[in-house]
């Protein structure tokens, strides 16, 4: 191991100190920052200690959850023992893993043969490696032979997927490198926080050069005011007309007829016409009434967005959950779809993926209506394909399943599952309308959880397995710009702690499977993984465990060539901008440079690939792998062409009114992640973090009858929240913001509405009507209700 | 199940198609609706507002004109000629009677063509028609009429006169001043849009527009066109013009309404909040009904009301009147203005309100506002940077404002407006239309107080260098790895050198190479 290891960090040009050090990622965010993970000196077991690590994506930095990730690993609440509660309304007690694995597989069996295969369900999540999202789904539909799978990242990039694919044909978060964005002239933040949530992905921005548009002045919408930058602050669930509208003003200012632009809507796009005709009746003034972002401010913008050569378009949560998200997103994507950024060197499209393994999670068949390598269930093709590699008939895989919320919301219901398996998630806390999830979890028959602590949704189980941590286990994830890279273990787990696969192995063996079809160790699951993908959208298969040992970069989709596969001769050669214009050369030794992979791209369409390589190469002669870029030669779609999409404002599921007169947006704090139940548990950011708070202009909250500092009472229609008020001058006075990270009385997805997308089926997290008081009184007879 | 409802609407212009596009929304497979829209014009009604882009050529007129999607039962170029109420009927020009449950008169308004010598064309044999270089401005047919008009104007160096310095007057002006054509308002108030501005408004909003190069002739009225020539005016002066743009108001067309025996007046056919005429069977919505004047929108906001009531998906809409906003769409002003701006001192700045109208942040209670009952007004007067500010408040509400030049203020004021929200305590920045700025984070040394946030990456405060600094880290990179600070994403890089150097500045022992103070934090 750690011969491998240093050999790996030497060929990343990254050094480990002492050279006793594991080279690995954050266990957080996306951004997967690089760290290495020491043994501190002193008695056995060794603490591990954490030191960034110099990667193109985190450049040497970490925020403060990467330097204090490894505090958690001996924290006295770890799991190491299996717990059973025997019956409902009893305590949990101490379990030996056969005693507990013995228990699940039964019940899950009896269940079964019962009331059918759906009424087990699974519920996975986006921090899972990619060997384990692939395996979870394969267990449902092999072991358990359950449509009924869904994941928590249907909470996070479901909206951004389906307009993704609907406008290119393949979802990959970043098409391209993140260091693409250190040369950009203008990004547009539409609701995401870096700041707060990948901070230092911040590094890789101009602030002069961001046009950030969120409803608060964020950090990050203050990072760009403190350097010149733009802050648009439209009203709660307006995104959609704001882009219509600076797609206007592009319009009638004649920013979209240059040559370069006018010939890539002919030659690389359909349904411009429609799309202009939308634009076409959001003027600025009309969408200042809605936005209440002024004219003469989108007029700046869309100048400033359109004037630079270089130019990305980057979307967040803020912008994607809402129940319409998707058309949301395609707004934006319509937008940079008629300035030609998509596919064009030195410019793009991407969402920011959120949780640590967001981008794998959802192309390895964990999502409801998905198979590996990124596949529709509903697919014959995809069917047989994938049968094939699992030794199974076509006809035995079950179908499309509930999404994530319409899974949880029919639990124990007549009609809905009884049991669950809940594995890397905390839905008690970050689903929406939370205490209706909780009511959910509750009525099931039997409820499983495999954490590494005892989350508020261990808190509800029958049965609770302990699994291993970040650094107690090795396996791949796929960042937010689609580039494959390796965990490793940096410590043994302790004793009595599985990991997630060595649990899916001996149910699935319990369950009557032989013993090599769920297998324990990762190594021969990404084999079978890479197999599986193959052919598919995010194709995994040149993907060679001994190349992401050595460190080289490998973004998807990364075809099997024969006798090895594609490799792409380097140099440092960057090919021209197809305007015309050259990139700088530079020597800084972590800027991967441009690219050709469209070949790469059609093949992982899964149509006829032109043999030969793209070139692929970064700043530094190295060599990159797969697909760094995709969509420079033609989109995935069976054209080659990318798709405008028209859309139209409408108005959220829910609009303040007299009751409820007020705006609700949550979202997140730097020091903490998700559900916090890691988080909350790091005395240093619980130090720094403690409680949740609500943020209120000053106004609102005197009229509330509250001053900065007291309790809160926050009421939606669908439950309360109590917090502690801060008044913020810059915020809207018709909206009140809430960080979503705390449990209990605090937990602001108490307020949330499960109202979904028609498409993609996320749930407006960022938008509800509620109102606020102040909770002397109400308190008390609030937490009978909670209960 | 109970057939579909059997709709026909008369009018295929904004409104009209704006309807049948809200119907078709809530009931996609016409399963509860049935529309049928019926236009005169061969083409749609045009959006006025994107004039403009047309104008400039970036927009083409199907952008202005509102999609027909494929399946839209549109008959154009069929007009109507008569209702027959008894029989729930309408019959078309080519002589066809056609059914109907539900009729909806969507028959907008036509241009009120003022009684002057010469605007009409005298070889019409009093027709409608106009003169030879007049042209209104409704139909998509007008607008390509003064798009040629513009145009010859231009290449012949002459001039277009625009009578009527309102709304669509001065946005058709600039928009004209942008193709290259000379342009002079004629409107007989002494300041232009005063509907909607109070004088020293409407003052500074002309030297706006001399600026952009619209020229304005006020005060005057006009007696006679004369092609070839220009326009006389009540002055004796003639003004030399090579076409006239009427934009004099409009009439509501009430023809049809009134032969049926439906009820109307000069505004328009009468109709309750729930849209519907004197026969229950019939609606009328948009430029043609008394609910609203003038403006896309609120023929919007109706045309949303009827299609839930139609569909039933809302059987309880009611339409209560659109709040009263009006932005001039003109490049390079900005201008907005809300409900009544007007208030009884007008026109003297003596008197100002009790209290002063504070504008300090955070000191206004509610003992502070004038307590006669009487509203509350901030006015802010820059004519020199074309700047005016004027807002009425009674109590905490927005009743009225001017804003020329503050776009950011506009913004927000509009959605507080719309919303009926109280407006923020902070006047100042309502009227400026941004908080006054918060601490600052250029900041770095003694200003900087200890709570302040250094390095948000890593939730160092600066109280936390200065202490990490005490103890022992004694430059910008040792400060770094004893607090983490700068390891994040580096943005805070400057502000702790900057720290390290005050620091260095400031503490005596720093000078030397003294070791750390011990005090353990």
């Amino acid at each position: 191991m750690t011969t491998a290891t240093v050999r790996a960090a030497a060929a990343t040009g990254t050094t480990t100190g002492s050279g006793t050090g594991t080279a690995t990622h954050c266990p957080y965010c996306a951004l997967q920052c690089a760290m290495t993970l020491t043994p501190e000196p002193g008695p056995a077991p060794a603490r591990l200690s954490v030191t960034p690590r110099d990667f193109p994506t985190n450049r040497g930095g970490l925020c403060q959850k990467g330097w204090t990730s490894a505090q958690l690993l001996d924290s006295p609440e770890r799991l190491t023992t299996p717990l059973i509660r025997d019956a409902k309304g009893g305590e949990l007690r101490a379990a030996g893993w056969d005693e507990a694995l013995d228990l699940v597989a039964r019940r899950f069996a009896q269940l079964r043969g019962a009331r059918g295969a759906d009424s087990v369900a699974v519920f996975g999540s986006g921090g899972l490696t990619n060997e384990k999202a692939y395996a979870l789904g394969k267990f449902a539909r092999v072991a358990l032979g359950t449509s009924q799978i869904d994941y928590n990242g249907r909470f996070c990039m479901s909206s951004a997927a389906a307009a993704g694919n609907k406008a290119f044909g393949l979802d990959r978060g970043l098409p391209f490198p993140v260091t693409d964005l250190d040369e950009s002239q203008a990004v547009v933040l539409v609701g995401a926080n870096p700041a707060e949530t990948m901070p230092p992905l911040m590094g890789h921005f101009d602030p002069a050069r961001l046009i950030v548009v969120d409803p608060r002045r964020t950090a990050t919408a203050q990072a760009a005011l403190d350097g010149g930058g733009i802050h648009l602050q439209p009203a709660p669930g307006t995104d959609l007309a704001l882009a219509l509208g600076l797609l206007h003003v592009a319009l009638v200012e004649g920013y979209l007829d240059t040559p370069e632009r006018t010939a890539y809507r002919a030659e690389r796009t359909v349904g411009w016409e429609d799309v202009r005709q939308c634009a076409a009746r959001w003027w600025p003034e009309r969408t200042e009434r809605l936005t209440g972002v002024a004219a003469a401010d989108l007029r700046r913008a869309a100048a400033a967005l359109a004037r630079a050569r270089r130019a990305h378009i980057l979307t967040g949560r803020g912008a994607e959950q809402h129940s319409k998200g998707v058309d949301t997103v395609s707004a934006w994507i319509d937008l940079a779809l008629a300035l030609g950024l998509p596919g064009t060197p030195g410019s793009g499209y991407g969402c920011l993926t959120g949780q640590g393994n967001g981008q794998g999670g959802r192309e390895h068949g964990q999502k409801a209506d998905q198979l590996p390598g990124y596949r529709h269930i509903e697919d014959p093709a995809a069917r047989e394909h994938i049968a094939g590699i699992w030794g199974v008939t076509p006809e035995s895989l079950p179908g499309a399943g509930r999404s994530a919320w319409e899974l949880l919301d029919a639990l124990g219901t007549p009609e809905g599952p009884a049991a669950l398996l809940v594995m890397g998630s905390n839905p008690a806390v970050s689903a929406p309308r939370a205490r209706r999830a909780v009511e959910r979890l509750r009525a099931l028959d039997f409820l499983v959880v495999a954490d590494f602590l005892r989350s508020e949704t261990a808190e509800l189980a029958d049965v609770v397995l302990p699994v291993t941590m970040w650094a107690e286990e090795s396996g791949t994830m796929t960042n937010l710009e689609g580039r494959v890279l390796r965990r490793r273990a940096a410590q043994a787990p302790p004793p009595g702690v599985r990991t997630d696969l060595e649990v899916l192995h001996g149910l699935a063996v319990r369950l009557g499977r032989s013993v090599h079809e769920f297998p324990a160790d990762p190594a021969p699951v990404f084999d079978e993984l890479r197999r599986a993908s193959a052919g598919g959208t995010a194709d995994y298969a040149g993907a060679a465990p001994e190349l992401l040992d050595a460190g080289e970069a490998v973004y998807w989709p990364v075809r099997a060539a024969a006798g090895g596969f594609a490799r792409e001769a380097a140099g440092g050669s960057v090919p021209e901008a197809a305007d015309g214009f050259a990139r700088e050369a530079t020597g800084d030794p972590v800027r991967a440079t441009a690219g050709g992979p469209g070949r790469e791209a059609i093949a992982g369409s899964g149509r006829e690939a032109t043999s030969g390589p793209a070139p692929e190469a970064t700043g530094d002669g190295t060599e990159a792998l797969g697909t760094p870029r995709l969509f420079l030669d033609r989109f995935a779609h069976p054209d080659g062409r990318a798709r405008f999409l028209p859309v139209e404002h409408r108005d959220a599921a829910e609009l303040p009114d007299d009751e409820h007169p007020l705006y609700a947006t949550t979202g997140r704090q730097l020091q903490h992640y998700q559900s916090g139940a890691q988080t909350r548990r790091v005395p240093e950011l619980a130090a720094a973090a403690p409680e949740v708070y609500v943020e209120v202009h000053p106004d609102t909250a005197r009229r509330a009858g509250l001053a900065d500092g007291d309790t809160a009472r926050i009421v939606s229609r669908r439950g309360a929240v109590l917090a502690r008020t801060r008044c913020v001058a810059s915020l809207r006075t018709d909206t009140v913001f809430l960080p979503f990270h705390f449990p209990g009385d605090g937990a602001a997805n108490a307020l949330t509405n499960p109202a979904l997308d028609p498409v993609s089926r996320m749930p407006e997290f960022k938008l509800s009507a509620v109102r606020l008081e102040r909770a002397d009184g109400g308190a008390a007879a609030e937490r009978k209700e909670a209960v | 199940m109970s057939r579909a409802l059997n709709v026909v609407v008369v009018g295929n212009g904004m409104v009209g198609a704006r309807l049948y596009e809200e119907t078709l929304r809530r009931d996609q497979t016409s399963r509860r609706v049935r529309m049928t829209v019926l236009g005169a014009e061969p083409v749609g009604g045009y959006n006025r507002v994107l004039l403009p882009g047309l104008l400039s050529g970036s927009l083409t007129e199907a952008d202005l004109t509102p999609e027909a999607s494929g399946e839209t039962p549109l008959a154009t170029g069929t007009t109507v000629t008569a209702i027959d109420r008894a029989a729930r009927t309408v019959r078309t020009a080519d002589g066809r009677q056609l059914p109907y449950d539900r009729l909806v008169l969507a028959t907008g308004a036509a241009t009120a063509v003022p009684p002057l010598p010469g605007l009409r064309d005298e070889t019409d044999g009093g027709g409608g028609v106009l003169a030879r270089g007049v042209t209104a401005l409704r139909t998509l047919a007008d607008a390509r009429r003064l798009r040629r008009l513009a145009d010859r104007a231009r290449a012949v160096g002459a001039r277009i006169a625009v009578l009527g310095g309102g709304v669509l007057g001065l946005e058709a002006a600039r928009a004209l001043v942008a193709r290259g054509v000379a342009v002079t308002v004629v409107h007989p108030a002494p300041h232009v849009m005063d509907r909607q501005l109070d004088a020293p408004a409407g003052r500074v909003l002309g030297r706006a527009l001399r600026r952009t190069g619209i020229e304005q002739r006020l005060g005057v009225m006009a007696v006679r066109w004369e092609p070839g020539k220009g326009l006389h005016l009540d002055d004796g002066s003639v003004l030399a013009a090579a076409g006239l743009l009427l934009c004099t108001g409009a009439r509501p067309e009430t023809g049809l309404a009134e032969e049926c025996g439906l009820k109307t007046s000069p505004a328009g056919i009468a109709v309750d909040d729930t849209l519907t005429t004197s026969d229950p069977d019939i609606y009328a919505l948009g430029d043609c009904a008394d609910a609203e004047p003038g403006l896309v929108q609120p023929g919007w906001e109706q045309a949303a009301v009827l299609a839930g009531r139609l569909t039933g998906e809302d059987p309880y809409a009611r339409y209560l009147g659109s709040p009263r906003v009006t932005r001039l769409k003109a490049a390079g002003i900005e201008l907005a203005c809300l409900g009544d701006p007007f208030v009884a001192d007008d026109g003297f700045a003596g008197h100002a309100p009790a209290g002063g109208a504070g504008p300090a942040q955070g000191g206004l209670g509610e003992g502070d506002f004038p307590d006669d009952g009487g509203p509350e007004v901030l006015r802010l007067e820059d004519p020199a940077r074309e700047r005016y500010a004027k807002l009425v408040l009674h109590g905490d509400r927005v009743t009225g404002a001017i804003l020329l030049g503050v776009p950011d203020a506009a913004a927000g004021l509009v959605q507080l407006y719309d919303k009926g929200a109280p407006a923020p305590s902070d006047r100042l920045a309502l009227m400026l239309g941004r908080a006054l700025p918060p601490e600052s984070a250029g900041e770095a040394g003694e200003a900087l107080p200890d709570h302040a946030m250094v390095c948000r990456c890593n939730s160092v405060t600066k109280g936390a260098l200065r202490s990490a600094w005490y103890d022992g880290a004694r430059s910008a990179r040792e400060l770094a790895d004893a607090t983490r600070a700068t390891t994040g994403c580096g943005g805070c890089r400057g502000a702790v050198e900057k720290i390290a150097a005050w620091l260095a500045e400031t503490d005596p022992l720093s000078s030397r190479d003294t070791p750390a103070t011990t005090a353990p934090r």
